[in-house]
């Protein structure tokens, strides 16, 4: 039936079948390109406004920042907001917010290379050797995930208090290691699969053990997929909002997102400043992808082509 | 360099599969040793047995006069080429032939040494500095024999190293290795299911099937007596044409009307198959003294024909010199021109006389 299906269709006239992809390819695709074009432009404006109206208003002055209409072009640049998030207004020493940075780049930094730490070596046994009950124990890593942070962030707020991890960054390094650790050993698993096995064999006959192996060949060829793995346990970790404002109530130990937060409420809004913190709380993610493009790009497609 | 002795292995994996049934080998000190055999017959698995990649469920393997059982791969001494090469893709071709010599901690300049030697011997002086994605398959596959040879091992183990190379390059490095061993005369087991590399390689082959030694001997030995049926089927393109026989008036008569040359010891009225190899058979025109047979197909090779022949309902290969012109569908006359023929007995499917 499919044949005589195909048979048919490859009887047909060209043009005849199919005007706009066979009858006139060339003016067709052009005018799909100027389309694709046209749309991905539109699309880049609606996506991109909101950080492009954040940033404006992050350079304004106050009260070009209330204007209306409000000024795209044209207002007086000013890096006092900037200044704001970092320094104390009107005094020298450190601001909360520059604080708040401190604890968001230690916290996300040391969960991700925890959760890094023992994640790679838990995917390599999993993808390595034969384990009892393997899918059930990687199911059960997994079903961590299922839920929200919110759904368990009562019971950890008991037992952090009991424990006394209730406003201490260690709560939250340890909190984000276990949420990103179920991840890292996911995504790693699956890079780990994708390194043969041969070349454990062979090292361990050229003289070393099967750790050694891992460390002198397995583990340069991770490294892509590592820095894609840790992009996205850093990006969690560093957006991470909800864990972060019940489990810390103190400058000393909260992070940027809450923190950022709270500074609309009150009576008077500081949008200025809330969006220079925005800005400079986009930054270090931008940044660390853009190093890491390169891997990125291949730890995502890895295993999308064959070899 | 060890001679290594393999004493009734048994391996069943964790998911039940036996690879290895039961199997005893004896290879000698520096002897070029063949395991031969179709996939899933155990011979890639007995390897890493020997490599200690695999721990065995049972029996022992003593390389030289060490039982090997408990030791890690790294404590057996022993170099083993991999079938895709596992040449380290991060390092370059001078760190991959290094890598070994590294794991023992000689001194730099005794590594640069070893490591120039080895690319010397096998030409690869030029490559050093390349990475394995920049190298053609028949280069990558020097520079895992040479990384397998830079540590002087005990012993060679080879897992069908030259599946993945193109025809011509693999003639090329099927006489390369063989001159390799030679030339160290270190032990080597050769893993392939290529009977023609089995063949031309060998000092001796030792022919694998469901886990099971089927025989073992040197490549002539294994050519004109297979032990078994299966060696039968297995060695030889065209294969042995297997004829149900008979012996009667002191010859081995089949249904076609072909008579064999009876070897000794046979019980008259026995029925066996006789194994009578493609050039043991000769076409000739019809004539009195040829069984008469009907030519089906032929396949010009250039340097031979096989012509496949039909005689009294059953299908027969002949292997012709170039020469010969025998259209299909053609009447001819077959002829025995060989000696007596080895015959094996239907149930047990083992050589009998």
């Amino acid at each position: 039936m499919a044949l005589q299906v195909d048979d048919a269709v490859a009887g047909e006239t060209p043009g005849h079948a199919h005007p706009g992809r066979r009858g006139v390819p060339r003016r067709a695709g052009a005018v799909r390109r100027w389309f694709e074009i046209a749309l991905l432009a539109f699309l880049a404006v609606v996506m991109l406004f909101p950080v492009v109206w954040m940033l404006e208003t992050s350079l304004k002055e106050n009260r070009d920042v209330y204007a209306v209409p409000a000024k795209l072009l044209g207002f007086d640049v000013t890096f006092d907001h900037y200044k704001d998030v970092f320094i104390q207004r009107g005094g020298s020493g450190a601001s909360d917010l520059a604080t708040n940075f401190k604890n968001s780049v230690l916290v996300a930094g040391l969960s991700t290379a925890l959760a890094t730490l023992l994640g790679v070596p838990a995917a390599w046994a999993y993808s390595r050797f034969p384990i009892k009950m393997k899918k059930d124990q990687l199911f059960f890593i997994l079903s961590t995930r299922f839920m929200p942070p919110v759904v368990v962030v009562i019971p950890i707020f008991l037992m952090y208090r009991d424990l006394g991890l209730i406003d201490t960054k260690l709560g939250l390094i340890l909190i984000y290691t276990a949420f990103n650790l179920p991840f890292t050993i996911w995504m790693m698993k699956g890079f780990v699969d994708e390194v043969p096995g041969e070349y454990e064999d062979a090292a361990m006959l050229d003289g070393y053990s099967r750790l050694e192996a891992f460390f002198r060949v397995t583990l340069p060829l991770l490294v892509p997929g590592i820095a894609a793995t840790a992009v996205f346990a850093l990006i969690f970790s560093w957006n991470e909002f909800v864990l972060a404002i019940f489990l810390t109530s103190s400058e000393s130990a909260r992070t940027a997102p809450p923190a950022i937060a709270g500074l609309i409420g009150g009576t008077t809004i500081d949008w200025g400043l809330v969006a220079a913190s925005a800005m400079v709380f986009a930054a270090p993610v931008l940044l660390f992808a853009f190093l890491v493009r390169k891997h990125l790009v291949a730890g995502v497609t890895l295993g999308a082509v064959r070899r | 360099m060890a001679r290594i002795q393999i004493t009734d292995l048994h391996k069943r994996f964790p998911d039940g599969t036996v690879a290895v049934e039961q199997l005893d080998l004896a290879i000698a000190d520096g002897e070029l040793f063949v395991m031969l055999g179709p996939s899933g017959c155990g011979k890639t698995t007995t390897l890493r047995a020997i490599a200690g990649l695999e721990r065995q469920t049972g029996g022992h393997i003593d390389i030289g006069d060490v039982r090997v059982d408990d030791l890690a791969p790294a404590e057996r001494d022993i170099a083993m080429v991999f079938q895709f090469y596992a040449l380290y893709p991060h390092l370059r071709t001078r760190d991959n032939i290094a890598f070994p010599l590294r794991a023992e901690g000689l001194p730099a300049d005794e590594v640069d040494r070893r490591v120039a030697e080895a690319a010397r011997m096998l030409q690869l002086e030029p490559l050093l500095t390349r990475r394995p994605s920049r190298l053609s398959g028949g280069e990558q596959q020097r520079v895992a024999l040479a990384r397998a040879l830079v540590r002087q091992p005990e012993a060679f183990l080879m897992d069908e190293p030259l599946t993945n190379l193109d025809a011509e390059i693999r003639a090329d490095m099927r006489t390369e290795i063989k001159h390799l061993q030679a030339r160290l005369g270190t032990t080597m087991v050769y893993v392939t299911h290529d009977q023609l590399e089995a063949m031309s390689l060998g000092h001796r082959i030792a022919i694998l099937n469901k886990g099971r030694l089927e025989q073992v001997g040197t490549p002539m030995e294994v050519y004109d007596r297979p032990a078994t049926l299966f060696c039968a089927r297995f060695i030889g393109s065209p294969p042995m044409n297997l004829l149900p026989v008979e012996v009667a008036d002191g010859a081995l008569r089949g249904t076609g009307g072909l008579a064999l040359r009876p070897p000794d010891g046979l019980a008259r009225g026995r029925a066996v198959v006789a194994g009578v190899r493609p050039e043991a058979l000769e076409l000739v025109a019809p004539r009195e003294d040829a069984v008469p047979a009907r030519v089906v197909s032929e396949e010009a090779l250039g340097d031979e024909v096989i012509y496949v022949v039909e005689a009294g309902g059953q299908d027969l290969r002949v292997r012709m010199p170039p020469a010969s012109r025998f259209e299909a569908g053609s009447a001819v006359g077959l002829r025995h021109t060989g000696g007596p023929p080895p015959v094996y007995d239907p149930q047990t499917e083992l050589v009998v006389a």
